[in-house]
């Protein structure tokens, strides 16, 4: 049976296929629909872990166990799992494992758009490229059985266009490899300087055998046609000059890019008369070639930034540009997103965005959107976990200097989890007083509702123990922690200026559930979600003063005549504008 | 051989797009052709600008359409239309729903949302206007905006090879079969 599946559901369906027991990630777009897809086999175990260096040791366990194993995440992720990976390559499996890094050129949703390519090469581990959703599942199941011939861990790596493009994928039946003996081997699963430099000479040998490997297998693929043209290519590129070039170039595309096949490239270097590499991204492939002493063109005509796509290809070898309807493009407005009408983050933006001389150091997640007008409230945004620790950072850099001024480090709590606690140790450890802000939504965000430690269910919909952010923070020794909720804008201020006057650790914990969280009974209880009344405008009362626009709610908009509207679809009732309004214009429908 | 077919649906996060496209390719699949569809996600429910981008023929290889290659544009936001109207072939079809929905900058004030979209698109292309906000509230629910505009896109592009009840069946609740399938007949009316 053929089915329409995304990349992400096809690596998902690759796994279960391949008798994969155990699965392990952490979300991060454009990976995270692999792991929600696994949890759906009921014969996976599959699991959020708090960051992707503990999915991916979760994943080095479970292999050197004897299962076979997989972990997922986002492009950066891997630079956080990157400590056990480089170890593991020289470790070798048990049974065999994978680990997914998608990558994202064009940062859809990502901070960098950087090319782990590179990890496969500086790691030394196989890495395989699949350009679409079929290949993606059909690579899944291809690497477990290099993995476990060759012992080495594979990178299967995506990018974008493979994870959340949907085409048509053959399914097939679950094999069940069941869990291979577990044997202690000290001599290989301990890696002591000792072991260390023996597994390295052993993996050096390996990767010699899995580049005759990479010249014989067939998803290194050579298609002749016109040999006046050659293009070396993998992964999405390869579907985009098919696009510009059909039959009438030549290809050598490549499934398995690293150990690179040699002989191969050699081989079909020598049949064409031009020669071009078509990749996204940086010349990781163009650099291999030209040491081989080929002469091949690439980036000098191919950007190596942005996203790649047919036209960039068509215009860059072709000089060719299809027809296009031209208008005045000036008039378009930009659509940035924007944080929900009654997100829980507005109110306690706003209440940082009065605040002189503060800095707030800002994390990944919905709230980095605080950083847009017309909030502008914050200073940076570097990678999950900098809130705390580059505000730590900040305070003494002001601190020695001789500088006052207050550090606020935003982070989210499944971010805390992640990557914030020790940054928060950092802090207490060290004396330092800049403040800690945990936006605790009862949820991952951004990524579109994973639960996390801290909401009391796992991947598999079980219920577990909910970790207590109050807690931990108490342990680490905080002696000012403050629970209040964002949406109370008088609570909110109050303890910004309390901690602001404090010249010690202080975590303040917002606590309100995303507005766009299905919340369970207990939580519409708790909160009082199907209590709150909607707000609108008495225009009589109304001053045009569009203090209530500070606050960048999209309910709210603006007429000269009539003045602040309230869209009765979008608005919740988080009352937040009507706190702001200094003429008590803004009411509560029906009462 | 058929030539392959572009298909480019846009609006904003909300609207209902990935279900639309979701309806559209189930149906093509069904009818034995060669599909890919591309989204991009992440920032959909967060008010921004969405795509979904859908080829279909004998055999596809990219899974996104290039500039100036779209055979159909159907916007479900005017400004959106506009923001994407350089993906259209110039011989090709813009369908465009005449609602507006104002973005943050527009909002807070900054800047103004366009005026005279329609009339401008108008003279460059050939543009049908569905006002499929008022066709919605008419059949009593205005979230069955996305599949009226389903069904002018498939009167549209003239696509004769799909089972569409099946699709819509296959695709959308239960409980909404019923609503729906009237949406896209009467999208198709409207074109």
């Amino acid at each position: 049976m053929k089915k329409l599946l995304t990349g992400n559901e096809a690596v998902a369906r690759g796994a279960y296929e391949a008798g994969v027991t155990v699965a392990s990630a952490y979300p991060g777009t454009p990976s995270t629909e692999i792991l929600e897809n696994i949890a759906k086999y009921k014969e996976i175990y599959s699991e959020w872990a708090p960051n992707e260096k503990v999915a991916l040791e979760v994943a080095i366990g479970a292999s050197i166990a004897g299962a076979r194993s997989i972990a997922a995440m986002k492009h950066v992720g891997v630079n956080v799992a990157a400590d056990p990976l480089f170890t593991f390559a020289y470790t070798g499996v048990n049974g065999g494992c994978i680990l997914v890094t998608a990558d994202d050129p064009g940062m859809h949703s990502s901070q960098n758009e950087q090319d782990n390519r590179y990890y496969a090469k500086s790691a030394k581990l196989v890495m395989l490229e699949p350009s679409d959703s079929q290949e993606a599942k059909d690579f899944v199941k291809l690497g477990y059985e290099i993995s476990e011939q060759f012992d080495i861990p594979i990178l299967l790596r995506l990018t974008t266009r493979i994870c959340h493009s949907k085409t048509l994928v053959e399914l097939e039946e679950r094999q069940e490899v069941g869990i291979k003996e577990y044997d202690k081997n000290i001599a290989k699963y301990v890696a002591t300087p000792a072991n260390g430099r023996v597994l390295h000479v052993k993996l050096e040998e390996k990767l010699k055998k899995l580049e005759e490997y990479s010249n014989n297998t067939p998803i290194n693929k050579v298609e002749f046609n016109d040999k006046s043209i050659g293009i070396i290519t993998s992964g999405v590129a390869y579907q985009y000059a098919k696009e510009v070039f059909g039959d009438s170039a030549s290809y050598l595309k490549l499934g398995m890019t690293f150990p690179l096949p040699k002989q191969k490239i050699r081989e079909f270097a020598d049949q064409v008369d031009k020669l071009y590499v078509i990749e996204e991204l940086e010349p990781y492939l163009e650099t291999e070639i030209k040491a081989m002493g080929i002469d091949v063109v690439g980036k000098e005509i191919i950007p190596n930034v942005g996203e790649l796509n047919p036209d960039i290809i068509r215009e860059a070898l072709l000089g060719e540009k299809k027809e296009i309807i031209e208008m005045n493009s000036e008039k378009v407005v930009s659509r940035p997103p924007t944080m929900c009408a009654g997100c829980p983050h507005r109110g306690l933006f706003y209440v940082l965005s009065k605040k002189k001389n503060v800095v707030i150091t800002g994390d990944i997640g919905c709230y980095t959107l605080g950083s847009a007008p017309p909030l502008e409230a914050m200073d940076t945004c570097i990678c999950m976990g900098a809130s705390v620790s580059a505000g730590h950072g900040f305070s003494k850099a002001f601190e020695v200097n001789g500088k006052d001024t207050k550090v606020f480090g935003v982070i989210g709590d499944s971010t805390f989890f992640h990557s914030g606690i020790t940054g928060l140790i950092d802090i207490v450890y060290n004396k330092g007083n800049a403040a800690t802000i945990i936006l605790d939504n009862r949820i991952t965000g951004m990524t579109g509702h994973q639960e996390n430690p801290g909401t009391g269910f796992t991947l598999m919909g079980e219920v577990t123990e909910q970790i207590d952010l109050v807690k931990i923070c108490e342990a680490i020794g905080v002696k000012h922690i403050e629970v209040i909720n964002p949406l109370d804008l008088e609570e909110t201020e109050k303890a910004i200026d309390k901690a602001i006057n404090t010249d010690e650790p202080v975590v303040i914990i917002t606590k309100w559930p995303c507005v766009l969280k299905k919340s369970p009974k207990e939580e519409v209880e708790e909160y009082g979600l199907d209590q709150r009344k909607i707000c609108t405008v008495e225009s009589d009362k109304c001053k045009k003063c569009k203090l209530c626009l500070k606050v960048g709610c999209p309910a709210i908009s603006f007429k000269e005549d009539v003045g602040a509207i309230i869209d009765d679809t979008m608005c919740v009732g988080c009352d937040v504008c009507l706190q702001v309004c200094p003429f008590n214009a803004i009411v509560k429908v029906g009462e | 051989m058929l030539e392959t077919k572009n298909i480019l649906l846009v609006g904003v996060g909300g609207q209902g797009i990935i279900l639309a496209s979701k309806v559209l390719s189930k149906g093509l699949v069904d009818a034995g052709f060669d599909v890919k569809m591309s989204e991009v996600h992440g920032m959909a429910q967060r008010g921004g600008s969405v795509t979904t981008q859908v080829r279909y023929g004998e055999k596809v290889y990219s899974p996104i359409i290039g500039k100036g290659q779209a055979d159909i544009l159907v916007a479900f936001e005017k400004m959106e239309a506009m923001r994407w109207i350089e993906y259209l072939k110039p011989s090709g079809k813009l369908v465009v729903n005449n609602y507006s929905i104002p973005s943050v900058p527009v909002l807070i004030g900054q800047v103004k949302y366009p005026e005279d979209i329609i009339e401008e698109l108008k003279e460059k292309v050939d543009t049908t206007v569905i006002d499929a906000a008022n066709a919605a509230r008419e059949l009593g629910n205005i979230r069955t905006q996305n599949i009226i505009m389903l069904g002018a896109l498939v009167k549209a592009l003239n696509i004769t090879e799909v089972n569409w009840e099946e699709a819509i069946k296959d695709t959308v609740k239960e409980k909404y079969v019923d609503i729906n399938l009237k949406a896209f007949d009467r999208g198709m009316e409207l074109v």
